[in-house]
């Protein structure tokens, strides 16, 4: 395997591992609305990531950094041709973060709402734009021979995207629902779990239509596999979540947005960004990628930092493995 | 095509306009966060409820702040693609390595410890949650190093070689891109700069206290238990801010000599124009300061130091400092064009220079001075030693308390420049900026090629708006909570946890410790 190939693949894990983290870590939010009765049950979701969320959000700084070294031209290509989704994804994770932090720190009403206002809104529109954007990357842009995005934004929201959205959207909160059934007690345990289920059916729904698109375009023998696996996972998903079997069918809605992405970057490679305008402006990995001396160096970060952080980041789940209801919640600080 | 909206002034633009107001935090965050674990370590070793207090309290300041440092971190990532894609495509293999470097090495560490810090009070045994808060401590400064040998990179190139085919810049010696002089003065000056600025911050915020305390038995008022305690937290938090104010300020001053010596040979026109010396001078004065336009080439009021740049320079005091002309006209010969295009803005360097120094030195001075002052024994008359849990008397001399009036001022300077370190840290950077303009990467890359090409004024426009806008925003929101929570100072009544959580459950969970079972939360958001 060449060297940029590997870092092909390294790139994807770090995408996919970002979208199997910030998958539920969106749907919770999603579900602050959707399943939440009341702001002692807001919390009660909201702190089911509280610990974890922001680990989760830096396998999005890693994966784009990687990118940047791995591949400047895919960076750059990306970047600046998806300039305003990205600008909407930035502007939503940063209040986002800053309602994690700042919301309990003020007792007041209206503060509160706010706040939660901005958690389910920022939760929501991400999940969405990062369906349109990969949706996009593996269908194709107008790319110039000068390796720029020639395109508009209405470019961006064709019928495929917007399929491809609403599929990361309902897929991130069925994952999300999957994980506060298995990571609450109580009353919102149960409804939690039914409101998997129409989720994960709705998924399902989607997925076969914009995973089925996908293949049938642009996928080849490589990616078809994923998208089996992808669908199998979903509806055993569902039938774990029917059963109680929390665990399990967190694994598998893991698998199930896994696989999805798995499926996108089978279906690119070994493209990195092909090009609606013309196939030979078509950035790929060979052609994308940086100098072996840089990729044998990040190698050798990449290959002993990646497992470790893994690990540290696993035993932090294992911390705070223990369930949270609304008993649980303390009061609201007296300040 | 009117200048002002020049894509790359834009660009320009939203750049310093986002960094600047990320490197607001990080100082902060960098300083507090080891401050912070060097509290909690004190309390896990002497066990004083004082430390516990200091440490919780200072730990709350320093999540609000990390919390936008944060997430304006990811806004700097993205832009070098969104606005500088250009830039991005020829440097990526150098440039992008220690970013990445930074995210695998550092933020992963930073980011996932310190969840486990806020939310593990109760789930940690004390030590692991004190090395939790020391990891993210080290992570923080890892993080500096990786991001400063990438923009060092850009001050002084080193370690790559232009490819012919694609004309983009390779890797050839990361090692040379990670130890090169310039990365590890930089780093020095900005991590002591760091420190100098949490300092100051704590000084600022122990002398509100202290000063709201003494005002109040001045007023002959007794001090209830909770603010006695306030005190005693506050008292040392006092001296640990001075300490490390002091220490840091020295460090400042001596890297940021250093820091000089190293420009002075790679960038000649950035000093030069720190100095506005238009011509070449043997020996070259320093100027302290200038009445009139310092970009018309001369100026009409001045004060000097005779040699003393010269002696910045080079370590002597009559040695030739080359002037701005002489190395514009040196550097349109070497690479074209006419030699103003290779002068910066010899206003914002030549003031910038200044007001770092101004401003960052008068914390250091202030905390030297609250350094004496403030002292528990040494040279004090018996009678004036205050105990543990009251407010110092402001001693300059061995047995004369300082006068009300001095006193005051003094509580007083000690509040008003807790936000001086971080005015100066934004123009030293602004300075370092701006004063390697033209270039992007000094000497390869101009900064006008250096942006997005297939980006539309509308889109820049729309996210400098946008962040602007929404900075200011949290902004207000991040200093009114930054002042609430500072005001009310330690939660003094707060219990320590009294015996470690078992880290290991037989199977995890709580049905083996039902009596835990429904315990609310020690901390949640
Ligand atoms: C509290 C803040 C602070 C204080 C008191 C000082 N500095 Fe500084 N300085 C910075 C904060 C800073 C900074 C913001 O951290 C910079 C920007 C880039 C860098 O490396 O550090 C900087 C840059 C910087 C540079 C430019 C480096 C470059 O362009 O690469 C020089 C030459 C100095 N400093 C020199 C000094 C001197 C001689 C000081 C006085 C004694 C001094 N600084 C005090
Ligand atoms: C323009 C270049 C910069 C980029 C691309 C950048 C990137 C980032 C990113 C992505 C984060 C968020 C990390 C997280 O989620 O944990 C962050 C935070 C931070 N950055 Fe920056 N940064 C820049 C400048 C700097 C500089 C110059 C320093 C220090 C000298 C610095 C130090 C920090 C620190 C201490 C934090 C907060 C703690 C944390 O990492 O979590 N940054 N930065
Ligand atoms: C955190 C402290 C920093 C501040 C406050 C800062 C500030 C600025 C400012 C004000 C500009 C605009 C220059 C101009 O208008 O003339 C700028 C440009 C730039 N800086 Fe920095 N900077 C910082 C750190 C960094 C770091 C660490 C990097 C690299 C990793 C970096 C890379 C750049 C780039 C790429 C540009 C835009 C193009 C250019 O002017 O070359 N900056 N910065």
């Amino acid at each position: 395997m060449h060297l940029h190939d590997f870092w092909f693949l390294l790139i994807a894990v770090l995408w996919t591992g970002y979208f199997f983290l910030e998958g539920f870590d969106f749907g919770i939010g999603v579900l602050t609305k959707l399943l939440a009765r009341d702001r002692t049950e807001r919390r009660v979701l909201i702190n089911t990531i509280g610990p974890v969320w922001d680990g989760n959000e830096v396998w999005l700084i890693t994966a784009a950094g990687a990118t940047f070294a791995a591949f400047p031209d895919w960076y750059a290509t990306l970047f600046s041709g998806f300039y305003l989704p990205l600008l909407a994804i930035l502007v939503c994770l940063i209040v986002r973060g800053v309602a994690f932090e700042y919301r309990h720190k003020r007792s007041g009403e209206r503060w509160q709402r706010n706040w939660e206002h901005a958690i389910f809104w920022c939760s929501l529109l991400p999940a969405f734009l990062w369906g349109v954007v990969f949706a996009n990357i593996v269908r194709g842009v107008p790319i110039g021979p000068d390796k720029n995005f020639t395109g508009t934004l209405a470019d961006l929201f064709g019928p495929y995207a917007l399929l491809g959205g609403l599929l990361t959207l309902v897929l991130f909160t069925f994952h999300g629902a999957v994980f506060a059934a298995l990571k609450t007690v109580g009353d919102i345990r149960d409804r939690a779990r039914s409101r998997a289920t129409v989720l994960g059916m709705t998924s399902g729904v989607l997925a076969v239509a914009f995973l089925g698109w996908t293949q049938i375009e642009s996928g080849n023998g490589r990616s078809l596999p994923a998208l089996i696996v992808s669908l199998a996972a979903l509806a055993a998903a569902l039938v774990m979540n029917h059963y109680g079997r929390e665990g399990w069918a967190f694994a598998c809605s893991g698998v199930a947005v896994a696989a999805a992405f798995a499926l996108v970057f089978l279906a690119l490679f070994p493209d990195v960004m092909p090009s609606s305008a013309n196939p030979a402006w078509s950035l790929t990995a060979a052609s994308a990628a940086s100098s072996p001396y840089t990729l044998k160096i990040m190698t050798w970060v990449a290959v002993p930092m990646t497992p470790l952080i893994i690990g540290y980041q696993a035993w932090t789940y294992w911390v705070f493995r223990k369930r949270i209801g609304t008993q649980h919640i303390p009061a609201p600080a007296a300040h | 095509m009117n200048l002002a909206l020049a894509p790359e002034t834009l660009a320009r633009w939203q750049f310093g306009i986002t960094t600047v107001y990320h490197f607001l935090f990080v100082p902060l965050t960098i300083s507090l966060a080891a401050i912070t674990a060097g509290l909690e370590t004190a309390w896990v070793r002497t066990g004083k409820d004082k430390y516990f207090h200091a440490t919780k309290f200072w730990g709350k300041l320093f999540l609000i702040n990390i919390a936008m440092g944060v997430v304006t971190g990811i806004v700097q990532e993205f832009q070098f693609g969104m606005n500088w894609s250009d830039y991005s495509r020829f440097v990526g293999d150098v440039f992008g390595a220690p970013l990445a470097m930074e995210a695998l090495l550092a933020f992963f560490f930073e980011s996932t410890f310190i969840g486990l810090w806020i939310f593990g009070w109760d789930k940690l045994p004390k030590k692991i949650h004190c090395a939790c808060i020391w990891i993210v401590a080290v992570g923080t400064l890892l993080s500096s190093y990786f991001i400063l040998a990438a923009n060092s990179w850009m001050q002084h190139p080193i370690g790559y070689a232009v490819d012919k085919a694609t004309g983009k810049a390779h890797l050839t010696d990361i090692w040379a891109v990670l130890t090169q002089n310039t990365t590890l003065v930089v780093v020095f000056h900005t991590l002591t700069a760091a420190f100098l600025t949490g300092g100051a911050f704590i000084v600022g915020i122990a002398s509100f206290h202290l000063w709201r305390a003494k005002r109040k038995q001045l007023r002959g008022e007794e001090l209830g238990e909770k603010q006695r305690n306030q005190v005693g937290a506050m008292r040392a938090s006092l001296r640990t801010g001075l300490v490390v104010a002091v220490i840091a300020g020295l460090g400042t001053a001596v890297s940021g000599d250093e820091l000089g010596k190293v420009m002075f040979e790679q960038q000649p026109m950035k000093m030069a124009a720190a100095e506005a010396l238009w011509e070449t001078k043997a020996p070259a004065p320093f100027s302290v300061f200038a009445v009139g336009d310092v970009s018309k080439g001369h100026n009409s009021v001045e004060i000097e130091i005779p040699g003393l740049l010269s002696f910045l320079a080079h370590n002597n005091f009559s040695e030739a400092v080359p002037g701005i002309n002489d190395i514009a006209a040196r550097e349109a010969a070497q690479y074209g064009g006419k030699p103003e295009d290779y002068i910066p803005s010899i206003f914002m360097t030549f003031w910038g220079f200044r007001l770092m120094i101004g401003f960052g030195m008068t914390s250091f001075v202030a905390a030297l001075i609250g350094l004496w002052t403030t002292r528990k024994k040494f040279w004090l008359a018996p009678e004036y030693r205050t105990g543990e849990n009251e407010v110092p008397r402001l001693m300059l001399t061995k047995n004369r308390e300082m006068s009300p009036f001095f006193t005051t001022w003094s509580w007083r300077i000690g509040i008003l420049t807790m936000g001086f370190p971080l005015i100066a840290n934004s123009f030293g950077w602004i300075f370092t900026e701006m004063g390697r303009q033209p270039w992007g990467v000094y000497g390869l890359m101009k900064t006008a090629d250096a942006v997005s090409p297939g980006v539309s004024q509308a889109e820049v426009l729309t996210s400098m708006g946008v962040f602007t806008l929404l900075y200011g925003v949290l902004a207000v929101v991040e200093v009114k909570l930054l002042v609430k929570y500072g005001k009310a100072g330690p939660d003094t009544d707060e219990k320590p946890p009294a015996k470690d959580p078992r880290l290991r459950l037989p199977s995890g969970g709580a049905a083996e410790h039902p009596e835990d079972a429904d315990k609310p939360m020690t901390f949640a958001y």
